[in-house]
């Protein structure tokens, strides 16, 4: 039977890749076969059809596969539509009546054979991305039977990359292929070797029955892509590292305000982080109900400035109603702010209920994409960028704003300031407003990324102050630092001790790092410092 | 004037009340006159008033705000715990003579080194005060040393709790990961359920109470706790004298600990089961509001204070579970705010009394902002 | 100091305190530069200086509190100060007295004293202590020295503020030191207090040395004792207060360029 099959495959190759005047007398035995009522014909016929290139081919063993194509007495075969009319299979003319029909049979080894012709049947669909799908399906699952067909379509392919991706996929079933010479297996073996990744990986480990020097070959070849994996990995785990770095670092800018700037030290911060995420819920509850569907993109970079405003407005209230009177009284301070947060988080569940609420990831923020051995989603992408932006962001508004000037003002020298003309209390105000401001926007990237629940701000309030004390109080690039050091710390970790210890490790490392440097990696120096 | 009489007279009020009560309590329950429950609810209590008085030592004498401090509570209820399963025997659910009935479940075949031992009481009992005393031995000589306080202080000492949780949850950490342990049978013989032991629980805690209140009466009286008190208003003026601050801070926070842990032991055996989230950082805080609640720096108001928010607690849980956390909320915010000496200050406002813990409570925090 | 020769040491064998070329910065910022001082036993110096000529600075280098840059500190001719920190420098004999007075405010007056008092300052010491019969004349008596033998039993922080100065002078004889550093001991006081103040200093200073250092031109008139003044960390003119206050150089800081 594959002498069979080859013949139609030459066949095909020799006539052209689209020729349809060559189609009818070449997929006549394929057609045939399928109408036998042995599985293994019907499996031949199957993969014969598949590489024939006939325009027929895809809709035959769509209908096969669907249980709607129909034979009868003759060998002729029909596709029965939805509507229960038919079609005859070969010409693609309707059938009116055509007579007594038996379904064709399907068992697994014509199902594999299905998977594989109609994965080689989309080497030739007209959206390159189909087609390198298909390319990439005939890597993972190699035949030497698809060797033609892939020769057909690296040979008529106009898109490079897919071409290469056909190459891959051709230099596997190269492999597999038992009368292949010991050249074309040692290119493939290069060809794989070059394209890396865990499934070359897999294919050339899992050779046998190859010539010594190919072995050889393919042995080199898997410890090369062994330590190209590790590397991969390394990266891999640093951009983890840089995405969770990401999240401690929007969680903890506020609190570098809040904490770094003002001394202030705020429990609830955790809860305006959780605000901020309850803030992107109601928006898009919002969205939903009042904005036309395709604007639904939009509901993040709304939710951003509302969060900001509602963060930042219980942020004031909080500053004016309570935090005031204890300036001066950090530990007091500790103790108010918490049962504010136990307050907060009642009062969320209260109004949202205790279960999580789905926050939507928008279509422009989904998806992944692949560098190397690299995975990189996006949603991970957009929340560093933010982060980058919201630091950025906030250097400008302490360095370049008349706030900003003001703040610092107060920070240094409060009676000074007050002297000149600076309103105190209204300052302290702002800056914690702005502070629990941009914990509220860290709120919106961790609805993208973590459950909107009461509990949200809870994961992140220690690791936030960890990251603050760390990076050194009162220094924004050292809470950068201290964010993507814990960050990938953690990551790294993460693989060797599991999760959980790994944390523990990090912050048994974290407690013997404060018990050296008290004032963080960029401490400030000078008398200042011992105020 | 001389103030070394006054030390050696201990003011029996607060352990007569303390094991009156105890001792009422169990009387009353075991005569049927009160339900069985109030035993161990009444135990419960007067366990955290030890770990109240603890927290009040270091925080209202020593300046230091301890947010972990129930992770010492929880080292010395494992402690207790890990006894308590060993006297289970085969009696467990496997039948395994030697192994508790998590590690069948596991597939372990022998007991953890750290788990011998735990059979007999004695060591036990030295274990309770030990392990609970070497943590806080290490952490504190660490962290005193390099001069780590106030608020970042507090931000480590719940880190360390948060890391003991994480800790814990762990199967293979070998305490029964995160069911903890449980199904107790009995206590130095006792059966563990009957009422008479759990009256004897409650009277020995109320006893442990007293003693405990005893000791650290005199040592905030005594002129070490005078050295306390001005390291912690005023740490860096101490130096100055050439008193080293840290041995202070170390010497109060090692036997804190160390109480705290007795208290832990005593828990256990009146709840019947120790698990993981007894290290929950929210259950430290819990303990420091106790404390403010009765006022820091006091030794009555702790008790007091742990007493009173825990009979609401069962209360408000029982009847509005939702409005409890409300309350505690609200708790934590009027009394930093409104109450910053506590209801031992609202006594004192009448009966001006000559502590001096109490009066500069209110300033206690202001050096130590580091 | 390992690294001079034994006559160095030799050299200064009489002197109580010695700074040795004595640097601090912060952040750039030079607080002390290259400063050197010599105090003899049993003498008292004033120090004097404009805002910022390193005198609080110098005072926390010799108490341990700053460590230097460079430079030695030597007590007594044989104890480098720079090696050590707070409480040992204070247990060698130096106690110092604070530009703002700091008393244990919760404390009683005596007890204030108490914990002032020469003595073992472990924690296993303090926790059996008993107050025995000669600290109690050991307090009485500085009591009356500092005129607070009334207050006693008043707490520290509700004295007034000059009673809190003295107070604080009285916990530094207290711990009987051999040296003690005063720094602006008569801020905020009445001219009356002042006087009584300047007389307590001479009184300390029959048995100890002292290093005061004051803004209060009048005062340090009263002390008459050597003068040294400070400029940017080192030291502008030394000698009686009538020969630095004729130094060209000192009346064009003082005055201005």
């Amino acid at each position: 039977m594959r002498a069979l099959l080859l013949v139609v495959a030459l066949l095909g190759l020799l006539v052209g890749p689209h020729g349809p005047a060559s189609a009818e007398g070449g997929v006549a035995p394929a057609l045939a076969a399928l109408s036998s009522r042995h599985y293994d014909d019907i499996a031949n016929g199957v993969a014969a059809l598949a590489v024939s290139g006939d325009p027929r081919a895809a809709a035959i063993l769509g209908a096969l596969q669907g249980g709607r194509l129909y034979a009868r007495a003759d060998h002729a075969l029909f596709i029965r539509g939805p509507d229960g009319t038919y079609v005859d299979a070969a010409t693609g003319a309707p059938a009116a009546d055509p007579g007594t029909l038996r379904e064709v049979r399907v068992n697994n080894a014509v199902r594999r054979a299905l998977d594989a012709g109609l994965g080689a049947l989309r080497l030739f669909a007209p959206d390159a991305a189909v087609r390198a799908t298909a390319a990439d399906t005939l890597f993972a699952q190699p035949d030497p039977a698809a060797i033609p067909a892939l020769d057909r379509a690296i040979a008529s392919e106009p898109d490079a990359g897919v071409k290469t991706r056909m190459e891959q996929a051709r230099a596997a079933a190269i492999l597999q292929k038992p009368d292949a010479s010991e050249a074309d297996r040692l290119a493939a073996v290069a060809t794989l070797r070059a394209r890396g990744g865990l499934e070359a990986r897999g294919l050339l480990e899992g050779l046998s029955g190859q010539p010594p020097a190919v072995a050889h070959a393919a042995a080199a070849a898997v410890s090369a892509l062994d330590f190209d994996l590790r590397l991969w990995n390394y990266a891999q785990s640093a951009w983890y590292g840089l995405s969770l770095g990401s999240v401690l670092l929007l969680a903890a800018t506020g609190l570098a305000i809040t904490f770094g700037v003002m001394g202030v030290i705020n429990m609830a911060h955790g809860e305006m982080v959780m605000l901020g995420a309850y803030a992107t819920y109601v928006v898009q509850v919002l969205f939903r109900a009042y904005v036309p569907p395709g604007l639904y993109g939009l509901s993040i970079p709304v939710a951003i400035p509302v969060a900001f405003v509602v963060a930042g407005i219980v942020g004031i209230a909080i500053e004016r109603l309570m935090i005031r009177f204890l300036y001066g009284r950090p530990l007091e301070t500790l103790l108010a702010t918490f049962g504010l947060s136990l307050i907060l988080q009642q009062a969320v569940r209260t109004i949202f209920g205790p279960t999580n609420r789905d926050v939507d990831t928008p279509a422009w923020m989904s998806g992944a994409t692949q560098i190397g051995g690299l995975q990189i989603t996006f949603n991970r992408l957009y929340i560093i960028l933010f982060a980058v932006g919201v630091l950025f962001a906030l250097m400008a508004v302490l360095r370049r704003t008349p706030l900003g000037l003001q703040m610092r003002a107060v920070t240094q020298n409060r009676r000074m300031a007050a002297a000149m003309g600076i309103r105190t209390p209204w300052v302290d105000a702002l800056t914690f407003g702005l502070g629990s401001g941009v914990a509220g926007m860290a709120g919106v990237a961790l609805s993208q990324i973590d459950n909107v629940s009461p509990n949200l701000g809870q994961g992140y309030i220690i690791d936030s102050f960890m990251v603050v004390v760390f990076g050194g109080v009162g220094n924004l690039w050292g809470t950068a630092v201290g964010a993507v050091v814990l960050g990938v710390i953690n990551k790294f970790l993460e693989p060797v001790a599991g999760a959980v210890l790994g944390k523990i490790v990090v912050l048994v490392l974290l407690i013997l790092f404060i018990q050296r440097r008290p004032r963080g990696m960029f401490p400030l120096k000078g008398r200042a410092a011992e105020a | 004037m001389s103030p070394a009489p006054r030390a050696l007279a201990v003011p029996l009020a607060v352990p007569v009340i303390v094991t009156g009560t105890a001792v009422l309590v169990a009387a009353l329950a075991l005569g049927g006159v009160a339900p069985a429950y109030i035993v161990s609810l009444y135990g419960k209590y007067l366990c955290y008033g030890i770990l109240a008085l603890a927290v009040d030592l270091v925080w209202g004498f020593g300046g230091i705000l301890s947010l972990g401090h129930a992770a010492f509570f929880a080292l010395g209820g494992y402690a207790m715990g890990m006894y308590l399963m060993r006297q289970i025997g085969p009696r467990g659910v496997y039948g395994d003579p030697l192994l508790p009935d998590f590690m069948v479940f596991l597939n372990w075949h022998a007991l953890p080194w750290y788990w011998h031992g735990f059979s007999h009481f004695p060591f036990a009992l030295v274990m309770v005060m030990l392990v609970p005393g070497l943590l806080a031995l290490v952490f504190g000589y660490l962290a005193f040393r390099s001069r780590v306080s106030g608020v970042y202080l507090s931000i480590i000492t719940q880190a360390l709790t948060y890391a003991l949780l994480l800790a814990f949850f762990r199967n293979d950490m070998g305490f029964g990961g995160n069911n903890g342990l449980t199904d107790f049978k009995d206590i130095l013989g006792f059966n563990i359920e009957s009422g008479r032991t759990r009256a004897a629980l409650l009277v020995a805690t109320g006893v442990v109470l007293s003693l405990q209140y005893v000791l650290a009466r005199a040592v905030t009286r005594s002129r070490f706790g005078k050295v306390l008190i001005a390291v912690r208003d005023a740490e860096s003026r101490t130096r100055f004298l050439g008193y080293r601050p840290e041995s202070y801070k170390l010497v109060i926070w090692v036997l804190s600990a160390v109480m705290a842990g007795i208290g832990g032991a005593l828990y256990v055996p009146q709840i019947g089961i120790i698990n993981p989230g007894e290290f929950a950082p929210t259950n430290s805080i819990e303990a420091v509001i106790w404390v403010a609640v009765g006022g820091r720096g006091t030794l009555a108001g702790p008790i007091l204070g742990a007493v009173l928010v825990n009979f609401a607690k069962t209360l408000l849980t029982g009847t509005l579970p939702e409005a409890w956390l409300y309350a505690l909320g609200f708790l934590f915010v009027f009394v930093t705010l409104v109450m910053p000496k506590g209801l031992m200050g609202l006594v004192r406002m009448r009966r001006r009394d000559d502590v001096p813990g109490a009066a500069a409570a209110a300033s206690a925090a202001k050096e130590a902002t580091g | 100091m390992s690294a001079e020769p034994e006559g160095a040491i030799g050299a200064v064998a009489d002197t109580l305190l010695y700074l040795d070329g004595v640097s601090v910065s912060f952040d750039g910022f030079r607080a002390l530069n290259s400063l050197s001082l010599v105090l003899a036993p049993g003498e008292m110096r004033a120090v004097i200086g404009p805002n910022g000529a390193g005198k609080t600075t110098m005072m926390d280098v010799i108490t341990g509190k700053t460590r230097p840059d460079t430079g030695r500190v030597v007590f007594r001719a044989d104890t480098d100060l720079t090696k050590l920190d707070e409480p040992a420098i204070a247990q060698l004999g130096i106690g110092r007295k604070f530009q703002k007075p700091t008393v244990f405010e919760p404390h009683t007056v005596w007890d204030n004293l108490l914990l002032a008092l020469a003595g073992d300052r472990r924690p296993g010491f303090t926790l059996r202590a008993r107050e025995t019969a000669e600290e109690r004349a050991r307090i009485e008596s500085i009591l009356r020295t500092i005129r607070l033998s009334d207050h006693r039993a008043r707490r520290g922080g509700d004295l007034s503020h000059g009673q809190k100065q003295w107070l604080e002078i009285g916990m530094l004889l207290a711990q009987e030191p051999e040296l003690l550093l005063v720094d602006e001991p008569v801020a905020g006081m009445t001219d009356a207090e002042t006087e009584q103040t300047a007389e307590l200093l001479r009184e300390i200073n029959r048995t100890r040395s002292v290093v005061v250092v004051e803004h209060d031109m009048a005062f340090v008139r009263a002390l008459g004792v050597k003068v040294t003044v400070l400029h940017e960390g080192s030291v502008l003119s030394e000698g009686t207060i009538d020969h630095v206050s004729e130094d060209p150089r000192v009346i064009e800081v003082y005055l201005g360029r």
